[in-house]
């Protein structure tokens, strides 16, 4: 069945029903050539799972204390990748400094929060859900900013897509979630078997609030897998193919699809990536350049891809970790949890900014931990202020004077 | 025949008070009186078999593995392979504790110390099974009894004071995390204390230690003996004394039982009834059976708002789904992949508040998966979903594995055996009545049948309807 019939059926079998409607109107808008993203500006988060150390990727190769707090693992400074006369990059990141060259790259130092906790799980729940450090909060700023997106619009799951199977708090919002898709066509697939499309046609005004949710979330889930399947593919063919070759990694093969979603014109504001393996306790250097070149290679061919389909300045790339690490080394050539660490913004065509800040102050530590002068959430304010056009305070909860970079 | 309003009445009180019942032990149930039934699950629940991964003697912290290390006892590879063996135990202890709650007889008791896991929410980092496990069993022996003697016990199990950092709690050098979850989290809650009483109270706890070996230890040198002011009272407090005026105050009581209430009746609060039950279970000295046991046998327990209300969590969707078919995976880490994908890993709530439950277990992908689930598991098709890698290096040994098809044995002749005087027509409404908090609409009766065909045989047949309904999202309701 094609996707005319399948509208055209659905349409019949749930005329007069609460749920199917509402997405019906939406995908009529989409059909009209309606562009929902607010100003077409995308973001494209890619968080490194595991704590990231910070001061071996952004090194600051001037620095005497970082040469003796780290004297097996410190990058030489003959190594590395100079950004200027204080810092510079990791060696595996050269595609990345090529996009620095460019003036694609500002790296923010020092950013965290107050408080700050060093387990991975709560550490990441605190910037997914950009709560304080010590309130939990249950729904993620991605997900609230979809909320306000769609508040009294149609509910579109797929405004905000986690490159991924499985959902990320940071993607929940308090009345919407975002949608999980790590390959349209399977996404597509598994909405299509007889019983869950039937169901989602189904309709129901049974009490328990807990049942209407239920099929409402299914039916967004069945439409919201339609369209981006529909949008990517055109009679189970691919509609776009990117140009730029990819390297053949996990973070690769989501960036890539990343870019095929984006050219291929579905309507999501933000995507989220994720890659892990950077809690690097021992034997850290062997296993952080083989990430760190991943990264960098994955970034650059997604930005090489959108420039050449000439969307770098509508597409922005935000990088962090859930912490830095500790700035002394541990007796097994790796390092434990930290604090504070650097954030990258790639592309959407910012002024190129470059540094924007201080190098991290090794000798006013906290704890052994680098202290934090930007709070990652100041960064989110202007992304979704300035770069989104979002209400910040509201999705924050308060107001972050934001980072000067937009 | 048996009266169908009797059997969901029962069906249902299986399903909140315990984790759903077999097709024959709800016919069982059907032919008594409920108050009878209800006394049956609180007398069933008397036994509390200990669960057990690992013995005090044996157990070695990371920090005693790393300490060896240092000395030489241990070569970088062995102390690999022992801090894995941790994470690994903590594993086995979620396993033996979900087989407890599937397949054991104490049934109320495993499901209230689940609740009382995300309540008194303790995390591990794969660090130590010992201390897990005496938490665990610590929430398991208390469940049932007085709220009074379970806040006291658990307050003290090491886990929870290393979770709560208490052991960097010092005279002079306070810490104030663990008083400020007692209080917000535990027994008040928020809006019930000033900031005041926090750092007071936190001087209070001060020298509440533990020693390696899983023992609660006061330590007198680190405690501050100096005079505190809590809640306006004055005095040398020690941490006993504030856990008593937590327990003298009225609101503890409200907090809890409107808690228990969300978890066990309906999210949405019912003040009046909160109200009563909280008077109650605070004239009874917070006994647990007393207040259940008022819920369970009250009348507006079985209301129509409330049945198919509660969205089953993850670990209670797996363990019922076991209980009522006699599942047994013959490789337990399936368990561990459907917990994390799912969002519900015993031993790893995601912080101190514990799972939020309700509509966040729900999202696009976590509802596909657990109208997926029953293929999965009763008839191994293939996994199409991979859980996520959280970075952490020492739960990594989690996240392997799991992934690929499931194998399971089912035990389909108990079951379907329930059903040997069905006759064929009423066949997919009897199942479904057993299943289901509802009865079935004729358009899903019609879906659930087209997935059946003409040619099956009869057990064919209450194969294919029992894993399409239970694929229904009303299955995930109680």
């Amino acid at each position: 069945m094609n996707r005319r019939n399948f509208l055209k059926q659905s349409a019949f079998t749930t005329a007069g029903t609460m749920l199917i409607p509402h997405f019906l109107k939406a995908y009529e808008a989409q059909m009209m050539g309606q562009v929902s993203a607010s100003n077409g500006k995308i973001l494209v988060v890619v968080q490194l799972s595991g704590g990231n150390d910070g001061l071996n990727t952004v090194v600051p190769y001037r620095n005497d204390i970082y040469y003796r707090e780290r004297p097996t693992i410190a990058i030489k400074p003959e190594k590395v990748l100079t950004l200027n006369n204080e810092i510079g990059l990791h060696p595996a990141m050269t595609p990345l400094k090529a996009l620095y060259d460019e003036g694609l790259v500002t790296v923010i130092n020092n950013v965290g929060y107050p408080n700050p906790d060093r387990s991975h799980f709560r550490s990441m729940d605190i910037w997914q859900t950009a709560s304080d450090s010590d309130k939990y909060v249950n729904s993620g700023w991605v997900g609230r900013y979809l909320d306000a997106a769609c508040a009294g619009k149609e509910q579109q799951p797929f405004r905000t897509i986690e490159v991924d199977d499985t959902l990320s708090l940071a993607m929940k919002g308090d009345t919407l979630n975002g949608l999980a898709v790590l390959d349209p066509k399977k996404l597509y697939n598994q909405t299509r078997s007889g019983l869950v499309t039937g169901l989602s046609k189904e309709h129901t005004t049974a009490q328990p609030e807990s049942v209407a949710y239920l099929y409402k979330t299914l039916a967004e889930t069945v439409s919201s897998a339609a369209y981006v399947y529909d949008k990517t593919n055109r009679a189970g063919i691919p509609v776009y193919n990117t140009l730029a070759t990819y390297p053949a990694n996990e973070l690769g093969n989501r960036l890539k699809t990343v870019s095929q979603l984006i050219q291929a014109g579905v309507s999501t504001s933000v995507y989220y990536v994720s890659i892990s393996g950077f809690d690097t306790h021992s034997n850290q250097p062997g296993q952080q350049e083989r990430l760190l070149g991943q990264y960098a290679e994955a970034v650059g061919a997604f930005m090489k891809d959108l420039k050449a389909a000439g969307r770098q300045n509508d597409v922005l790339l935000m990088t962090f970790s859930e912490f830095g690490r500790r700035v002394k080394q541990n007796a097994s050539n790796g390092t434990d949890h930290g604090t504070a660490n650097n954030v990258f913004l790639i592309g959407g065509g910012l002024p190129a900014k470059r540094v924007l800040n201080e190098a991290p102050n090794l000798t006013q530590l906290t704890e052994g931990d680098l202290a934090y002068s930007v709070d990652f959430r100041q960064i989110y304010a202007t992304l979704l202020h300035d770069y989104l056009g979002a209400d910040d305070v509201a999705i924050l909860g308060r107001k972050f004077d934001g980072v000067k970079i937009v | 025949m048996i009266n169908q309003t009797r059997q969901q009445q029962t069906r249902y009180l299986f399903a909140r008070a315990g984790f759903g019942a077999t097709p024959a032990e709800l016919d069982e149930a059907a032919r008594k009186p409920l108050k009878k039934v209800v006394r049956q699950l609180f007398k069933d629940s008397t036994s509390v078999p200990e669960l057990r991964v690992v013995d005090a003697d044996t157990n070695e912290t990371k920090k005693q593995l790393r300490g060896m290390f240092r000395n030489g006892q241990l070569d970088k590879d062995m102390l690999k392979e022992r801090i894995r063996d941790n994470a690994e135990k903590v594993r086995d202890l979620n396993l033996e504790w979900l087989d407890q709650m599937a397949t054991g007889k104490a049934a109320l008791r495993e499901k209230m110390a689940l609740f009382w896991h995300g309540h008194f929410a303790c995390r591990t980092q794969g660090r130590n099974p010992l201390f897990m496990q005496q938490y665990a069993n610590t929430i398991r022996q208390n469940a049932l009894g007085r709220f009074s003697d379970l806040l006291m016990a658990v307050s003290k199990e090491p886990a929870m004071l290393q979770f709560l950092n208490n052991q960097q709690n010092r005279k002079n050098a306070p810490n104030e995390n663990f008083a400020r979850e007692v209080m917000e989290l535990f027994t008040l809650g928020r809006g019930n204390y000033s900031e005041h009483d926090i750092k007071e109270a936190a001087r209070a706890f001060t020298g509440w230690q533990f020693t390696l070996d899983g023992q609660f230890i006061f330590r007198e040198q680190v405690h501050d003996e100096g005079g505190k002011t809590i809640f306006g009272k004055t005095g040398a407090f020690k941490g006993e004394d504030v856990i008593t005026m937590l327990l003298e105050n009225k609101q503890t009581a409200r907090f809890i039982t409107a808690k228990i209430y969300r978890f066990f009746v309906n999210e949405i609060e019912d003040k009046k009834q909160i109200d009563e039950l909280a008077e109650q279970f605070y004239k009874s000295n917070y006994d647990i059976t007393d207040l259940l046991e008022t819920i369970f046998t009250s009348d507006w327990f079985y209301d129509a708002k409330n049945v198919g209300a509660h969205i089953k969590s993850p670990v209670e969707l797996l363990a019922g789904l076991r209980h009522t078919l006699g599942v047994q995976f013959e490789q337990p880490q399936s368990q561990i992949f459907v917990q994390r994908t799912l969002g519900q890993l015993l031993f790893y709530p995601p912080n101190v508040a514990g799972w939020p439950g309700g509509k966040n277990w729900i999202d696009s992908s976590s509802l596909l998966f657990r109208m997926q689930l029953p293929n999965y598991v009763l008839k191994a098709a293939e996994v199409a979903v991979k859980s996520k890698d959280e970075g952490d290096i020492n739960v990594q040994s989690l996240a392997r594995k799991g992934g690929a098809r499931f194998q399971t044995k089912v035990d389909w002749a108990d079951f379907e055996a329930a059903f040997s005087k069905t006759a064929d027509a009423d066949l997919t409404d009897a199942i479904a009545s057993t299943l289901l908090p509802f009865p079935l609409r004729s358009d899903q009766r019609e879906l659930i049948n087209r997935q059946t065909s003409s040619g099956q045989s009869r057990s064919e047949q209450i194969h294919a309807v029992t894993a399409a309904l239970m694929s229904l999202p009303e299955y995930q309701l109680t």
